[in-house]
This record gives C-alpha cells, sequence and structure tokens, in this order.
C-alpha cells in the first residue's frame, strides 16, 4: 500500500533521514521506535509531505506523492498528532464532520450521523456538542483519532500520540488504536510504548541516526534484537 | 455673560444643535466607511502577506512581487502623518474633487489598512502551526483551513487590537475637518467662528466623541463576549 524508497531529509547541512526503505501492506500495523531526535517523525511527515523530502520516493498504491494532488493524497491517509490538534473554534462534531462535508463525501446530515455513531462508539457521544476545551486529553485524542476515521482513510498515521497525555489516560487512547488495528485498519505508529508496539505492531522497526537498524515482528525485535545500538535502547527503555 | 448663557448660545441657540448632530452622522458615515475600506484592505493584505510568508519550496514571482509592494505601502502608511496623508490626497492626488468628506473617509481607510493588515497578520501568526497541519492532513487545502480553522481563530486573537484601531480610527475622522470634511469637529469650529467662544463648542463635541467611543466599546465587548463561547471549561 505505501512504499517508501531512498526516503532522504535534510534540514538546512543536517541529515535527518538517510535513505530509508519501507513496505507497508494493507492491514500492516507498524510501529516505529528510536531514540528522540532520530527521525521518527521526520519520516512520518514527510509520508504526507507535511515535511518535503529532500530526495526518494514516497508511493500510496503505487502512485507517487508530489505536492501536487497532495490533498487527495492526504484525505486517504489519516494523521494523529501528538498535541491532538483539535480546532478550538468548533464544536467536537463540527471538528469531525468539517472535513468529510467540505470535501464533498458526505452533506452535513451524513456526516453527522457517522460523527454521532463514531462518537457513540468511543462513549464520548454526550460530547457532540461541546468545545475541545471541556475535554480531557485522553478525550481530545480519541476524538482526534475519530475525526480523521470519518474520513474514512486507507492508513492511519500516529506521531506519538500518546506522548503529551497524563499517565492515566494512555491506556484508553491506546485502547482505542488496539481495537482499531484488531479490525485491520492500516497503522503507521511511531511511539514510545514497547507494551503496545509489542502487542499490536505486525512489524516494528528501529530508526536510529536517519537510517532504519532493524525491523522484525514485535517478538524477536523485543527478545532477539541484533543491532548493538537497538540493544542499547531497549537495555534503558524497558 | 454666564456660563449657562454662553452654553445656550453654543448648543441651543437657533437650533445650532442640529448642526451637531449632523457632524456625528458624518462622523460615524465617515467611521463605518474607512472601516470597511481598512477591513478589507487590511485583511487582503495579511492574507496575501502571510500566504508569501508560509510558501514552500519554489516561490511564486507573482506573490514575491505583490509582497514586494504590498511592505512598501505598510512601510509608508505608517512611516508618515496621517495629517500629511490627508493633505496630499487632498491638494494633491484629488485635488480637483471637492467632496472632502468621501476623500477624507478614503485616505482614513488606506490609513487604517496598513495596520489592521499588520494586526491580522500577527494574529494569523499566532494560530498554533499544528492547526494548519491538522486541517491540511484532513485534505482540506489552503484556502479552506485558512476560511474555517485559521482565520476564526485569529480574529478572536486581535479583537481587542483591532477595537483599539477603530476606536483610534474614528478619533482620527475629526482631522479631516482640516481638509474641509464636515463632520463633528468641522461643525464645532462654525459655531466658534460665528460666537468668538471656544469653551462650550469644543467641550461639547469632545463629549460627544467620547459618548460614541464608549458606546463603540460596549459594542466591542458583547462581541469579544460573544466569541469567547468555545474557551468556556
Amino acid at each position: 500500500m505505501i512504499d517508501v524508497k531512498g526516503l532522504k531529509k535534510t534540514f538546512d547541512d543536517q541529515v535527518v533521514l538517510d535513505g530509508i526503505d519501507l513496505n507497508v501492506e494493507k492491514g500492516d500495523v507498524i510501529c516505529i521506535v528510536g531514540p528522540s531526535g532520530c527521525g521518527k517523525s521526520t519520516f512520518l511527515r514527510c509520508l504526507t509531505r507535511l515535511e518535503e523530502p529532500t530526495g526518494g520516493q514516497v508511493l500510496l498504491d503505487g502512485e507517487e506523492v508530489t505536492e501536487k494532488g497532495i490533498d487527495d493524497i492526504r484525505a486517504r491517509m489519516g494523521m494523529v498528532f501528538q498535541h491532538f490538534n483539535l480546532f478550538p473554534n468548533m464544536t467536537v462534531k463540527r471538528n469531525i464532520t468539517l472535513a468529510p462535508v467540505e470535501r464533498g463525501l458526505m452533506t452535513q446530515k451524513e456526516a453527522d450521523a457517522r460523527a454521532m455513531e463514531l462518537l457513540e462508539r468511543i462513549g464520548l457521544a454526550d460530547k457532540a456538542d461541546v468545545y475541545p476545551a471541556m475535554l480531557s486529553g485522553g478525550q481530545k485524542q480519541r476524538i482526534a483519532i475519530v475525526r480523521a476515521l470519518a474520513m474514512d482513510p486507507e492508513v492511519l498515521l500516529f506521531d506519538e500520540p500518546t506522548s503529551a497525555l497524563d499517565p492515566e489516560m494512555v491506556g484508553e487512547v491506546l485502547q482505542l488504536m488496539q481495537d482499531l488495528a484488531r479490525e485491520g485498519m492500516t497503522m503507521v505508529v511511531v511511539t514510545h510504548e514497547m507494551g503496545f508496539a509489542r502487542e499490536v505492531a505486525s512489524r516494528v522497526i528501529f530508526i536510529d541516526e536517519g537510517r532504519i537498524k532493524e525491523e522484525k515482528p514485535p517478538a524477536e525485535f523485543f527478545d532477539h534484537p541484533e543491532h548493538p545500538r537497538l540493544k542499547d535502547f531497549l537495555s534503558k527503555v524497558l | 455673560m454666564s456660563a449657562a448663557e454662553k452654553f445656550t448660545q453654543a448648543f441651543l441657540y437657533n437650533d445650532r444643535w442640529m448642526q451637531y448632530l449632523r457632524g456625528v452622522g458624518t462622523t460615524l458615515l465617515v467611521t463605518v466607511i474607512a472601516l470597511l475600506i481598512g477591513v478589507v484592505l487590511g485583511t487582503a493584505v495579511a492574507l496575501l502577506r502571510t500566504a508569501h510568508d508560509q510558501r514552500r519550496g519554489k516561490s511564486n514571482p507573482f506573490l514575491w512581487l505583490l509582497n514586494g509592494f504590498l511592505h512598501i505601502y505598510v512601510t509608508v502608511i505608517r512611516g508618515t502623518p496621517m495629517m500629511v496623508q490627508l493633505l496630499i490626497m487632498a491638494m494633491v492626488i484629488f485635488a480637483s474633487s471637492r467632496n472632502f468628506t468621501l476623500v477624507g473617509a478614503l485616505t482614513l481607510g488606506i490609513n487604517s489598512g496598513a495596520y489592521v493588515s499588520e494586526i491580522v497578520r500577527g494574529g494569523l501568526m499566532s494560530v498554533d502551526i499544528g492547526q494548519m497541519e491538522a486541517g491540511r492532513s484532513l485534505g482540506l487545502n489552503y484556502m479552506q483551513t485558512m476560511r474555517f480553522v485559521i482565520i476564526p481563530q485569529a480574529i478572536k486573537a486581535v479583537l481587542p487590537a483591532l477595537g483599539n484601531e477603530f476606536i483610534i480610527l474614528l478619533k482620527d475622522t475629526s482631522l479631516i475637518t482640516f481638509i474641509g470634511g464636515k463632520e463633528l469637529l468641522y461643525a464645532a469650529q462654525g459655531i466658534m467662528n460665528r460666537t468668538y467662544e471656544a469653551m462650550f463648542p469644543l467641550l461639547i463635541v469632545a463629549a460627544m466623541y467620547l459618548i460614541l467611543v464608549m458606546i463603540f466599546t460596549r459594542m466591542l465587548g458583547i462581541l469579544e463576549r460573544k466569541l469567547r463561547q468555545s474557551d468556556r471549561r
């Protein structure tokens, strides 16, 4: 579904991504881990051109992702941010329905019904008409996930979705992500939650110094790490 | 002459209060015209300059040129006195026009536009970059994200500063008296010239400006409270 070939990104003269190759198939849950500043968030942001890659290619269903037609590509790739980025000037329901309606996927009525369905599912139907300022971090992030889902994306990208949350709210967000994975949602997740990666991922990727240093199914990844940098990293975080 | 007689002479005699009221009407008309020009012009300038600042990759030569031109506009307008601008407009550019009130309103509008553009630009820049990213990530284009997400938040952020600018604008309408615009202060001057008394006409117009500004401030307060709806926790 997503093919990444030799992806490079430099900021000024600093090399952040130094040739990344990755293949994501439908139904995959890829977890990306690595030390902070290793380029894992930049990698994720390059997939939808929130950052412009300096070199290499990203292909979605065989079609190269370029600046031209980027809005259509983004409509197919949902993005969930560390800081939620809900729109504070709109109610929860409008946050969810804005893009589907403005992009002409649904009428306002259809979108409202779909939003309520999604909110029902995460148990926040009673929050439909409140503004984001009234929600907890965990609630905000779950609504941000639902907002991305409302576009019916082919793949969801998560950029450290639990890093800005209070510890007691991490669980509810991970639970939702796990449910989505079980239902066959294709996901690429940049995370520090090793437990989540071990339990939910189909493959775990370790990025360090702008390169993929290890890529394995989670059991092998955590129990038999090969690369010395990964061994060192795991000894610190586990 | 007693103070009461002087007041009567300045305000009531010959229905002079009508002249003040007509002045208030002109002042409000000029303010509204200048406000409309200022807000439309200022917002357009701010949006274009922000679009230029936020562009990525290859620069668009048209946008670059436009941005340069707008930058000059803002610099010149903010760098020269309002009074000088009025005189240039009335005595040089529109030297043949007798409609001093309209020339004054136009000048004030162009002047206000420069200040409003900087206020709005600051507001647009103050909105968290994550908001634009979230909008674009949902597949909305730049214009849609600006319209539904960025601009509403920017307006709320800049409303106090804009209110301040509008109050300055309202009071600056008094300057068009000096190019012959028949607004509130012009009415007072006419009466001063006939009665050789300065105190009451000036105090009366001062009070009238004050009342106008207070009404204006109150209206802005109500608007701000409405827009704060989404902040309630």
